[in-house]
């Protein structure tokens, strides 16, 4: 406290150590089963009471384990698998139950003391920094780090070298797709099947307002020994990129873009099922408008209008597939889609509809 | 008025004067049995074997047409646009007697008011009457014809042809399907405030006639498109989702995660924070001492 008091305040009251006197903390209080004998043999048996029904759950697990039929013909419950119900249920209750026993426990009979821990500062008295630092400054001149440059110097060098692993290893991550993002398994002349099924479609099949989700047929094809083509990773691979969406509308609702004037034969179009945003597969058309709706971000593509994008956070118009027809009347593709499809990457380039007819 | 009731009474006199002769007893039976017998005939439900010619079907389904459909469909079912081109009802030449029957059939059709979607509900007309609605815009234009029982059930099949038509059902379903109608067959949502309605639980019936004519906004799936063996497949695989227990507990309506991750973070979080509040929350407190042993 300041001793250099203003003249005239030369005469300020004394003020005690403590100005009110520190009321301590507050009398304990016991619990009901602390001091009534009645309720604390209550809570044990409350306590008890749910340990028990937990073993009577257990019990009731093992039993619906081997009384409830599980596969082709499952018992259910209530519309439910009564198998999964019973196992999950008894198992979950079995553990619920021992919890909520040991809380009831503790909250009700174990030891209720109060405690309190009064605050310090949270660093470490002076004497104990002032030896820790003293040691790590032992320790350093020990080794010689400073002294030795010679050892310090490679010992950076051999840390700093293990980086050249490290990076060598993501190597593995690649190899880089080269161009597999600019094509997909369509070619010339190529038919267009259902998918499924692998059916090829005549023209004739469709009519007006039919929506096929189609495949190209190579998909479905077997070589020369009848084993497929395309097998396991890479039929995958070849099925996601070249998933395709076919319909018939009334020729006279088309708006053909600039080159894609024979890219639909009698107003039945096909476009790339792949959502040019982030590569959801597309089919909720509606026939009334042709507009086709991504359930992924709600992108909205005017199929009749060269699979504009009218709403939604896609970037990029719809890849249209050049259809024609064959000598036997079945729907082909003209080529391979004339632009990548699914979403946008870097070294895609930036044409938009009517800058890329076909061939192009 | 007052010779009406001469003659009443003049009659009603002579009637009175012959009420206890011999054949009395036996006139009143006969009456009886006429009065009832025409009273029933009158008013029992009409029988469907009461087979009316086409020609018949077709002028009574006209005559409900003019009364029920024409001010939007047009006289002759050629569709009627407004001055601004809206569509107020589509034509209706060429449709089917599959489209009446589905559209009339699951009460979509009359519609109770414009809207962005026919709502499904209650029929208007009973069975007789859509037979002869579906009679008269079949004739308006070839279209597709009602589905029968042999066109999509799989009775007839053996236990391994059935197996194998509810699998190939199944991915037909999940790949044509299940884009608009969800995977398990409970609709979802379209734009501009239309909906994919819930397919389960409705009559095979429908399901195949939606398929055949399109209903709305929905692609036509013809037969052309789907053979009829495909889409008799697609509705035995919906009748084993029906079937199937939920294997993996309560499916919540088949939403998907929009209402599994509400369920989890109200209920199963909301339980979590009950149970924490319950361990933290001060114990009873009693005003008595504790009186040391």
């Amino acid at each position: 406290m300041s001793t250099e008091l203003p003249p005239g305040h030369d005469h300020v009251p004394a003020v005690p150590d403590e100005p009110i006197a520190n009321p301590g903390l507050p009398a304990h209080t016991w619990r009901p089963t602390d001091v009534d004998p009645r309720a604390e043999k209550r809570a044990e048996r409350q306590v008890a009471a749910l340990f028990l029904l937990s073993m009577v759950c257990a019990v009731l697990f093992l039993v619906s384990y081997f009384v409830f039929q599980i596969g082709d013909n499952p018992d259910s419950f209530a519309g439910l698998g009564a198998s999964n119900v019973a196992l999950g249920g008894t198992l979950g209750l079995a553990l619920l139950l021992i919890g909520v026993g040991i809380i009831q426990w503790a909250r009700k009979l174990m030891g209720d003391h109060e405690l309190v821990e009064m605050r310090h500062p949270a660093a470490s008295p002076e004497e104990d920094r002032v030896a820790t630092l003293a040691a790590l400054g032992a320790g350093l001149e020990e080794s010689g780090i400073a002294r030795r440059p010679l050892v310090r110097n490679t010992l950076f060098g051999a840390m700093g070298i293990l980086l050249a692993p490290a990076v060598v290893m993501l190597r593995d991550l690649g190899p880089l797709p080269g161009d597999k993002l600019l094509h997909t398994v369509w070619t010339k002349g190529m038919r267009v099947v259902r998918d499924v099924v692998g059916t090829p479609i005549k023209l004739s099949d469709l009519e007006i307002g039919d929506l096929v989700n189609a495949e190209p047929e190579i998909i479905f094809a077997t070589n020369s020994q009848g084993e497929p083509e395309y097998e396991g990773v890479d039929l995958q691979i070849a099925k996601s990129k070249a998933a395709v969406v076919l319909l018939r509308m009334d020729p006279d609702d088309i708006i053909p873009g600039k080159g894609r004037e024979n890219w639909s034969v009698d107003g039945i179009v096909c476009y790339s099922k792949i959502c040019t945003h982030v590569g959801c597969p597309i089919s909720l058309n509606e026939r009334t408008t042709h507009h086709l709706l991504c359930p992924c971000h709600q992108s909205t593509f005017d199929l009749a209008d060269s699979g504009k994008v009218i709403f939604g956070p896609a970037g990029r118009h719809l890849p249209q597939l050049p259809l024609a027809v064959d000598a036997e009347g079945y729907l082909v593709a003209q080529s391979d889609f004339t632009e990548p499809v699914g979403p946008s990457f870097w070294e895609r380039d930036s044409k938009d509809i009517g800058e890329q007819g076909e061939g192009s | 008025m007052r010779l009406l009731n001469r003659s009443v009474n003049g009659w009603a006199g002579r009637v009175s004067r012959h009420r206890r002769g011999p054949l009395a007893g036996l006139m009143v039976l006969l009456l009886g049995l006429l009065f009832t017998g025409t009273l029933y005939a009158a008013f029992a439900p009409a029988q469907a074997q009461q087979a009316s010619s086409d020609a018949d079907q077709v002028a009574k389904g006209r005559e409900l047409f003019l009364v029920g459909c024409a001010f939007c469909h047009g006289q002759n079912g050629e569709g009627i646009r407004t001055q601004n081109g809206n569509q107020i009802g589509p034509a209706l030449v060429g449709v089917g007697a599959a489209a009446v029957d589905f559209q009339v059939g699951t009460g979509r059709m009359p519609m109770s008011q414009p809207g962005a979607q026919a709502q499904r509900k209650p029929p208007a007309y009973n069975d007789e009457e859509i037979a002869a609605l579906a009679a008269y815009v079949a004739s308006l234009g070839p279209g597709p014809s009602i589905p029968t029982a042999d066109d999509y059930s799989i009775d007839g099949l053996s236990e391994d042809q059935r197996q194998e038509a509810i699998v190939r059902g199944g991915q037909i379903f999940l790949t044509n399907c299940t884009a608009c109608h969800n995977f398990e067959g409970s609709g979802g949502a379209m734009p501009r405030g239309g909906y994919a309605p819930k397919i389960r639980g409705v009559e095979p019936r429908y399901i195949y006639e939606a398929m055949l004519t399109g209903p709305q906004a929905m692609d036509t799936f013809s037969n052309g498109n789907l053979s009829p063996e495909e889409k008799r497949d697609v509705i035995a695989y919906l009748g084993t989702i029906e079937e199937t227990p939920g294997y993996g507990g309560f499916g919540l309506g088949g939403l998907g995660p929009v209402s599994e991750g509400l369920f989890a973070w109200l209920v199963g979080l909301g339980a979590l924070v009950g149970f924490a509040i319950w361990i933290a929350a001060h114990t009873t407190r009693s005003t008595k001492e504790k009186v040391e042993a």
